[in-house]
């Protein structure tokens, strides 16, 4: 009898135990995360802090749109001219229901300009830059370059860092209008060339509806926020990972998943703001 | 000349999180010579390098470089000490994506003005210096171990440095290679008129090219003499670590809390 009780009793205390640390364990996750935040918040002030080497040396700079920009290109114009093609396609069949097959245009361009364009060129660029450049910044630190670096008293964030940040940003909306401009095409293609649509409706259209400021401009807004939040993410991930093979593969992995859902929940915040009864 | 040693550690202590890695280390480098620190893996030494060139906070006590305390530097302040200082990691720590040239132009294009002329001459000079001179156009993935690791030698005198330090210099290299870089070491030392610390545990190598020795073992100095007094010392750490043998003071064991016996009842309860 007594030795049941206590077996109940060590029962009872183990189940204490485990509740207690389930809640430690979700404490420290919570404490961990926030903690994170916040230094991936100052990164940010010293990528600032730091950005003069960036533009004083600005071949430091034009490299990496290079790398980032200019070697996106292809996945960038390819995806585009298909996604226009698409468009072009899906809008003729159901605007052509309605006897409005004439307004192909716009419906490519808006769809395009305003939110295809930036959302989808931003992905592809997390997912073809982003992730190369969280790859290489984790590669450097754990490879001791960074800190060979510091120790050259050369500060990582003002020569490897702000230089891919910057690149990121400018590259990227220059990325959404090649985008946008591609898909314009690939739905001219299917909408003018292939289906028949006539070629004067389909431009003059896009001309007279699609306004400079209202969605040209919201467009190229928004693909710059896209860019900051890509280009942060990864050089943060990369600069944070732990210094091993599996840390580099998992920061590489969260630079993709992070600024995908950043993208895709800024493009809602940016959409309500910028295009209320529009 | 200075006669104030070039580097003084008093009461140095430091801990990673609850983890005690150094406690109460004394150490002097001398100016002009050439000081090992030596242990096994793991006992702090490559922290200790991490003190010296301020990556790292002590916990308590202070590491002074040229009558300056190191963790009391500002920003400014510890980056002008580190363009006086060189550092080499232990796989070289190169820049993949330049070449042989530009890694040791790096730090003269980074701190000077000087005309690239200039630099050309000099990157050629200190490649000279390592044996390098003709490998100046190759990238870091073309070059052997030995190659990398003196590539990286040539980059960090680049500045002529008051002082270097040398993690792990010889580990993994061929013994043509491990002789080359060892004697560099000591040359380079000599010709800069300036000190050097090695953290290595490779001891026949080190004994040939050192002035004196320090040994770290679980987070303390437990031993120091010149090469010679290493060599014929009776204490019991020192003797089984410069003689390589299996039993002695060392354990082969990871320190635990619980016996084994218990960890194997715990399981079967």
């Amino acid at each position: 009898m007594r030795m049941a009780t206590n077996c109940c009793r060590r029962r009872l205390e183990v189940s204490d135990n485990r509740a207690v640390q389930l809640l430690i364990k979700l404490g420290h996750q919570v404490t961990s995360r926030l903690w994170r935040l916040g230094f991936a918040s100052r990164f940010f002030l010293a990528i600032f802090l730091h950005s003069g080497t960036s533009f004083r040396r600005m071949h430091l700079t034009f490299r990496e749109i290079y790398f980032t920009g200019v070697m996106s290109l292809i996945i960038i114009l390819v995806s585009g001219l298909f996604v226009g093609m698409v468009l072009g396609l899906q809008g003729y069949d159901t605007l052509q229901r309605y006897g409005s097959a004439e307004a192909l245009g716009i419906l490519v361009a808006l769809s395009l300009v305003r939110e295809l364009g930036p959302v989808v060129a931003a992905l592809l660029f997390a997912s073809r830059a982003g992730s190369a450049i969280t790859a290489e910044i984790g590669l450097m630190k754990a490879t001791e370059q960074l800190s060979a670096m510091e120790m050259m008293a050369v500060n990582p964030i003002a020569r490897v860092v702000a230089p891919r940040f910057w690149g990121g940003v400018i590259s990227m909306p220059l990325l959404a209008a090649l985008f946008s401009a591609m898909g314009v095409f690939g739905g001219y293609l299917v909408g003018v060339v292939l289906i028949g649509v006539d070629s004067g409706s389909f431009w003059s259209q896009m001309q007279a509806t699609v306004d400079f400021r209202e969605d040209v401009v919201n467009g190229i807004i928004k693909s710059f926020v896209f860019g900051v939040i890509v280009s942060w993410v990864a050089v943060f991930e990369g600069y944070d990972c732990e210094p091993t093979a599996e840390g580099v593969s998992g920061a590489t992995t969260r630079t993709v998943v992070t600024s995908s859902l950043a993208i895709l929940a800024a493009d809602f915040v940016l959409t309500a703001l910028m295009f209320r009864g529009v | 000349m200075n006669q104030e040693p070039l580097v003084q550690i008093r009461d140095l202590s430091f801990s990673y999180d609850n983890r005690k890695i150094l406690s109460g280390v004394n150490l002097t480098i001398p100016r002009g010579k050439v000081v090992a620190i030596m242990g096994s893996s793991g006992c702090g030494k490559t922290t200790t390098l991490r003190l010296i060139g301020g990556q790292l906070k002590p916990t308590s006590g202070e590491v002074r470089v040229n009558g300056q305390v190191v963790h009391e530097l500002d920003s400014e302040g510890l980056y002008a000490m580190r363009r006086r200082t060189g550092m080499l990691f232990q796989f070289g720590a190169l820049f993949t994506d330049m070449s042989v040239y530009d890694n040791v132009a790096f730090q003269m294009r980074e701190h000077t003005d000087l005309p690239e002329a200039l630099i050309h001459d000099l990157v050629l000079m200190k490649l000279h210096a390592v044996g390098l001179r003709g490998a100046h156009k190759l990238m870091p993935s073309e070059l052997s171990g030995g190659m990398a690791r003196r590539v990286a030698l040539a980059r960090s005198i680049a500045l002529d440095p008051m002082l270097m330090m040398y993690d792990e210099p010889f580990a993994g290299l061929d013994p043509i290679s491990l002789s080359i870089v060892g004697v560099l070491i000591r040359k380079l030392n000599d010709a800069l008129g300036a000190s050097s610390i090695i953290v290595t545990h490779d001891v026949q190598e080190s004994l040939k090219i050192v002035d004196y020795i320090y040994f770290v073992s679980e987070g303390r100095i437990v031993a120091e003499g010149t090469a010679e007094e290493i060599r014929n010392s009776k204490t019991p750490y020192v003797h089984q670590f410069v003689w390589g043998e299996a039993d002695g003071p060392v354990p082969f064991q990871y320190p635990t809390h619980n016996a084994y016996g218990d960890e194997l009842l715990q399981k079967a309860a």
